[in-house]
């Protein structure tokens, strides 16, 4: 089953043909209408279709082209947006009963950048609930299905950015990585999917689950429109502190110099233990086929990214736990009625929340708590400085480093629910990059024995997207 | 309550109760014994990091070295109260409005 829809073009040809008049983003958007009307019912990769308001946006948009004006580098384009990002009088739930019905008074920083740059918003995506989940079935309004086979999970959490690009319902999508919540959905679905380096993408209006590993990244079916969407996300926002207050280097124009002479490492202890042999064989064609391209391809050890599961595992639900808090009922989403107010906030949490988010908040509440801190969290902490150490040294040695982005291709529904441990070890490669606020990609590599998407990631350091793209521009081009 | 110590065996059933307390959840007794099991499950995974000898090490909140970010202090827009409002369980008189604090009558 091919992945894109039929007869619908890139966001690059998208924006050129509507800048140029060649076509109206009226007809881009009924197409992809028509396409979700279609399939939506199989997939579920919406919490909400926004197509009156697609519509209306394409009309708008449509005007301003005829009047002369350009409506900027994602002119017409479609793009499904994470239920997680705030859109200002608009339903954000994040997949949480506790949120439902909740119309935010304020747009996400990037919800307002893809705007700005004339991008259509065509639905909210499903997603694990709060973002915490690698399969999207944590979510209140049931599960997401993988667009190349209903049986299996897309991934998660971005599960509905990631199928909604997979099936064809939109070029383009946004979601959030804190594990890998962007690149292993992206690996299982066979799209493109970027986990920029922490700080180069504004978090504002992105709800938090653990804020030091939180970022927002783009999903696309090919490397150029991912490059074109990071370009128009990335930048310094004074609304969120933690934005890098530096100019961005765009990724776009280097997305063909190649990787002639770029050192590229293969990390050892990501391609051993775990890693499903078929998954493992296509990193191994991958580092050949950089090779091939000029590149000087070598093994890396990074030794403590085995300890990079047990590190965040602790550090996120502790982040969590403090983040989560703000759910009790007061100024917005649901309330549960209760004789006092500490009666309300318990029995609206206890009601507001799924068995996950629960399971993270008290994980984390424990981590932070009296006589178990040092122990948990503060031991987490400096796990977390080892595994900086050992990424800088391997950095020493090479440009990029590659690895698989997801251990299998997509499970099966239902595979792994009851087992938490077994849900969070497909995490183990994308962890990593977060706990050090580093860049990855994952990019498409061929496919498995049961003939589902592997995914293969290039891991960058701080601020080396232009280097990643490149080497992730080589690897499309040789997968195709 | 323990002291935490490598020692310690795993998360008690008391734990997960108390714990819940403090986060404001309530559990069933069935849910108290899943997820007991469960968190017990993932600590004894993070026995890794638990036996690994970090004495000397700095630990790392953050991807980057942060100090106060802090702006100009000058009025810029802001949200709009009323559209803030319209989003709360219950107003009253421009305020949020909660049941009472100490299960007292106001």
């Amino acid at each position: 089953m091919s992945g894109t829809a039929p007869g619908l073009a890139s966001a690059v040809a998208i924006a050129a043909a509507v800048r140029s008049g060649e076509a109206t983003a009226t007809e881009v958007v009924e197409g992809y209408l028509a396409e979700i009307e279609a399939r939506e019912g199989d997939i579920h990769a919406f919490n909400l279709v926004l197509a009156d308001e697609a519509r209306e946006a394409a009309a708008a948009l449509d005007r301003r082209v005829a009047a002369g004006e350009d409506p900027g580098p994602l002119a017409g384009v479609p793009i499904a947006l994470k239920d997680n990002l705030t859109t200002r009088g608009i339903p954000t739930t994040c997949s949480s009963r506790i949120l439902e019905g909740w119309c935010p008074p304020y747009d996400a920083t990037v919800v307002e950048r893809v705007a700005g740059a004339g991008a259509i918003s065509i639905g909210k995506t499903n997603l694990d609930e709060f973002a915490m989940g690698s399969s999207t079935e944590n979510s209140a309004f049931g599960p997401t299905r993988n667009p190349h086979d209903t049986s299996r999970v897309p991934g998660g959490s971005s599960g509905g950015s990631a199928a909604a690009v997979a099936a064809g319902f939109a070029p383009i999508s946004l979601g959030s990585d804190t594990g890998g919540s962007i690149r292993q959905p992206a690996a299982l679905c066979g799209v493109v999917g970027v986990k920029p380096t922490y700080g180069l993408v504004s978090r504002y209006g992105l709800v938090a689950f653990a804020s030091s590993l939180d970022q927002i990244g783009p999903f696309a079916s090919t490397v150029a429109d991912a490059a074109l969407v990071l370009d128009v996300i990335a930048g310094h926002d004074p609304l969120d502190s933690t934005s890098i207050p530096a100019p961005v280097v765009p990724v776009t124009p280097v997305l063909g110099d190649g990787v002639e002479g770029l050192r590229i490492g293969l990390v050892t202890e990501l391609m051993g233990e775990g890693i499903a042999p078929d998954v493992a064989a296509r990193v191994q064609a991958a580092a050949e086929a950089l090779e091939a391209a000029g590149a000087k391809v070598g093994e890396a050890s990074v030794p403590a990214v085995t300890y990079g599961l047990s590190a965040y595992y602790l550090i996120a639900p502790a982040e969590a736990s403090s983040n989560l808090s703000r759910y009790d009922g007061v100024r917005y989403g649901l309330r549960v009625d209760a004789a006092t107010t500490g009666e309300m906030m318990t029995a609206t949490r206890t009601a507001g929340f799924g068995d996950e988010v629960k399971r993270r908040i008290m994980l984390g509440t424990y981590a932070l708590s009296a006589g178990y801190y040092d122990a948990y969290y503060g031991k987490a902490l400096k796990v977390r400085t080892l595994i900086a150490r050992d990424f800088a040294a391997a950095y020493e040695q090479y440009d990029l480093l590659l690895s698989p982005t997801s251990p299998t291709t997509a499970f099966e529904l239902g595979a792994k629910t009851a087992d938490p441990l077994t849900m969070y070890l497909n995490d183990t490669c994308t962890i990593p990059t977060n706990l050090v606020g580093h860049a990855a990609i994952s990019v498409p590599y061929g496919t498995g024995d049961d003939g589902l998407p592997v995914g293969v990631q290039v891991l960058a350091p701080a601020l080396a997207e232009p280097t990643m793209f490149r080497a992730a521009a080589v690897l499309e081009e040789a997968a195709r | 309550m323990s002291d935490g110590s490598s020692s310690e065996s795993t998360i008690t059933r008391d734990d997960v109760a108390h714990v819940a307390r403090l986060a404001r959840l309530t559990l069933s007794e069935a849910e108290l014994d899943t997820f007991t099991g469960q968190l017990a499950d993932v600590l004894e995974h993070a026995r890794d990091v638990e036996a690994l000898d970090v004495s000397g090490v700095p630990p790392m909140s953050h991807p980057y070295p942060l100090t106060n970010v802090l702006r100009d202090d000058v009025a810029g827009p802001t949200l709009d109260r009323q559209e803030v409002l319209d989003q709360a369980p219950a107003v009253e008189d421009g305020r949020f409005r909660v049941p009472p604090i100490l299960g007292e009558e106001p």
